[in-house]
This record gives structure tokens, C-alpha cells and sequence, in this order.
């Protein structure tokens, strides 16, 4: 595997997680449990989308086609998003929680690429490690006040951990690109990130009385990252590609 | 049928007619929002936003009053905090602004610089 191939599917990795959630989340929009909170989440969810735009305009500087052309005319097997994303909204809980954990995740993540040698993403992960910051602490407090609320919230959280977090495991699928990033200090590697997640994660959740399933219970839902996604994928692009598929050469 | 409200929202929660009590859980409180612009600038007032504690109103006031637009800071205070004149005392304000003799442009300095001005 070349070292420019493995640079792109990286950042296809990573586009395509925050393009999926981003559009996810914005379904919230008008819905959200009051209007704070849904302007917070769409808001939030718009940011997402700036952050696939950032990672898409990267790839176009390495040679890959235009934002547009690759958010909406890709193939659902094209998409490298882990299959945690590709899930329906659910109920405000689910939401939540995958804000929570996918976030963490997204932070650490970017605050390890502000030393990556790919220097326009580490210039990337330098602006957006604030944004992401803020997204972070709304998920703290939620989790928080919900889990230290009463009986019925702290069920929902726990419940929703507790049968996501194999999905939550799947964003740290690793690919045989995986050591050749580390090599060439693209990045310092899925495993490490995931550690990082952890000890960041773990420390809230307790003090919000929530705790991650055991350990003999961790099966990571792996096969986005090489393109075999759930069956909630393929009708959110049908959705999200139907405007621009309409005409893809109009002028926006 | 009446129709109480056009909003959606309002019309499905089925209102009985005539003003409505609320007790005080049914509603988040509020709180009053100031924004500063540059570290050192005064904070301004903004707006209100609901929200159930001061933390979620921070999160709230960082969304709908500094999500566009240049921020460094922000500050939340319970709006029940706030302690405010009675608008039945207006009046005390009333003349305020016919006191003219208090600002600068009182003084008839002016006529004589563009006297001066004039002559040159």
C-alpha cells in the first residue's frame, strides 16, 4: 500500500464519520427536547458537516475530486465511516450517548493530529480542537445531570451504553494502512487513540454513575472502515444524495 | 372549535380556554445573557436563555448568542438576580434629558470657535 493511498483512506476515514454523524444529528433539528437545546444540537451538527468539508477540501488538494462529487456520489461500499454513525437517531438518549462517546473520540483524535507530518490536517486539527472542545463539554453535562438525575434517565444512559458500546468500539477499527500511518507519523495509531478515549471517558461516566459494560463483553462492530455498513446507510445517502442527484451540475 | 394558536405545537397539547397557571417546575428558568467582544471590553447584554442550571445556561448562551461573530467571553446571571427599577417610577428619569446644561455641547463655546474659525 503506498504511502498516499494510506494518507487518503485515512482522511476518507475521517471525512466520512463526521459527514454521516453531521447528518444524522441535523435530523434532530426542529425536534430536539426544547429549543436550547435543539438550536445546541443542530448547531453542533452543522459543525460536523464543516469538519467533513475541511477533511474533503484536503483530499481535492491531494488530487481527489470535488467535495461535492465525493459526499454525494459515492457508492454506499465507497463510504468509510464506522457503522456507529450510520445508526437512526433513536430516542434522545441514544443520541446523547453517541454524541458523547463519538465526540470524545473526535477531540482526542484531533488533538493527536495537531503533531501530525500531513501538515495541512495538522493545521486543520489546530482550528477545529476548540469547536470540538465545546461539543465535548455538552456532552458532559448531559451525561451528568442525566445520570445523576433520576431512576428513569440514569436507566435510559446505561441502557444505551450498555448496547452500544461494541458500536462505539467500531470507530477504532483498525486497516492494514494502520502501521504504515504510525511509520510515516500521519498519525500515532487507532489502538493508542482508543486508550486515550478510555481514560477520558471512563471518569465521567462514574461520577455520572454510569459505567462502560465489562471488559469480556467488548466485541468492536468492525467492517465500515472497508466499506460493509449496516443497513441504516444506504437510505440515509439515498436521502442526503436525492437533491443533489437531481441535477449535479447546478450551481449552488 | 377555537383555535387557541397557529403553532402546531401549541394547538395538539389540547390548552383548556382562558389563562393557563404555571407552577414554577413547568419552566425552565432564565437567565440573562452578556457577551464581551475583546478581553477587556465591557460585556454586553444579549438576550435571555432558558435552561434548567447555570451550566447548561452557558452552554445554551455560547449557542445563541456566540455561535457567529467575535467572543471571548461569556456571562450568565439568573435573570431572578437582577434587580430592576419599577416602571411606575419612570418619571424619576422623566426630565433627564432636558438637562442640557449638563453636557459639554451646553456651552456656548461652539459659536465662538466658529467665530474664530470665521475670521481666519
Amino acid at each position: 500500500m503506498s504511502y498516499d493511498i494510506s494518507l487518503k483512506n485515512f482522511l476518507y476515514r475521517l471525512a466520512d464519520d463526521h459527514l454521516i454523524l453531521g447528518h444524522r444529528n441535523s435530523e434532530w433539528t426542529g425536534l430536539g427536547p426544547f429549543l436550547e437545546e435543539d438550536l445546541a444540537f443542530s448547531n453542533m451538527a452543522q459543525d460536523k458537516l464543516g469538519q467533513s468539508l475541511a477533511l474533503f477540501e484536503i483530499l481535492q488538494s491531494l488530487g481527489e475530486q470535488h467535495p461535492d462529487t465525493v459526499a454525494f456520489t459515492r457508492k454506499e461500499e465507497e463510504y468509510q465511516c464506522c457503522q456507529y454513525v450510520e445508526y437512526p437517531i433513536g430516542e434522545y438518549d441514544y443520541s446523547l450517548i453517541r454524541h458523547f462517546l463519538f465526540d470524545h473520540a473526535a477531540y482526542l483524535r484531533f488533538e493527536m493530529l495537531t503533531q501530525s507530518r500531513c501538515e495541512p490536517l495538522a493545521k486543520l486539527a489546530a482550528k477545529v480542537k476548540g469547536e470540538i472542545k465545546y461539543h465535548v463539554m455538552h456532552a458532559n453535562i448531559w451525561v451528568d445531570k442525566l445520570g445523576n438525575g433520576n431512576e428513569e434517565s440514569r436507566h435510559r444512559l446505561q441502557t444505551t451504553i450498555n448496547e452500544n458500546f461494541n458500536l462505539a468500539l467500531g470507530i477504532f477499527e483498525t486497516t492494514d494502512e494502520e502501521q504504515e500511518l504510525i511509520n510515516e507519523k500521519i498519525f500515532e495509531g487507532e489502538e493508542m487513540l482508543k486508550e486515550k478515549w478510555l481514560a477520558a471517558i471512563e471518569p465521567i461516566l462514574a461520577k455520572a454513575t454510569l459505567k462502560l459494560p465489562p471488559r469480556t463483553q467488548w466485541d468492536a462492530a468492525v467492517g465500515g472502515r472497508k466499506g460493509i455498513h449496516t443497513v441504516h446507510l444506504q437510505p440515509l445517502l439515498t436521502e442526503m444524495q436525492e437533491v443533489f442527484a437531481i441535477d449535479p451540475k447546478a450551481e449552488w | 372549535m377555537k383555535i387557541l394558536s397557529l403553532d402546531p405545537r401549541i394547538a395538539r397539547v389540547d390548552l383548556p380556554e382562558g389563562p393557563v397557571e404555571l407552577s414554577p417546575l413547568d419552566e425552565f428558568q432564565t437567565y440573562e445573557v452578556f457577551h464581551q467582544k475583546k478581553r477587556g471590553d465591557q460585556h454586553e447584554h444579549v438576550g435571555i436563555v432558558h435552561a434548567p442550571n447555570d451550566e447548561m445556561a452557558l452552554l445554551f448562551a455560547k449557542d445563541q448568542y456566540a455561535r457567529r461573530g467575535i467572543c471571548v467571553n461569556i456571562w450568565v446571571v439568573k435573570s431572578e438576580n437582577v434587580i430592576a427599577s419599577s416602571y411606575d417610577d419612570t418619571d424619576i428619569f422623566l426630565i433627564a434629558p432636558e438637562k442640557i446644561y449638563r453636557e459639554a455641547g451646553g456651552y456656548k463655546v461652539m459659536d465662538k470657535i466658529n467665530k474664530f474659525k470665521g475670521k481666519k
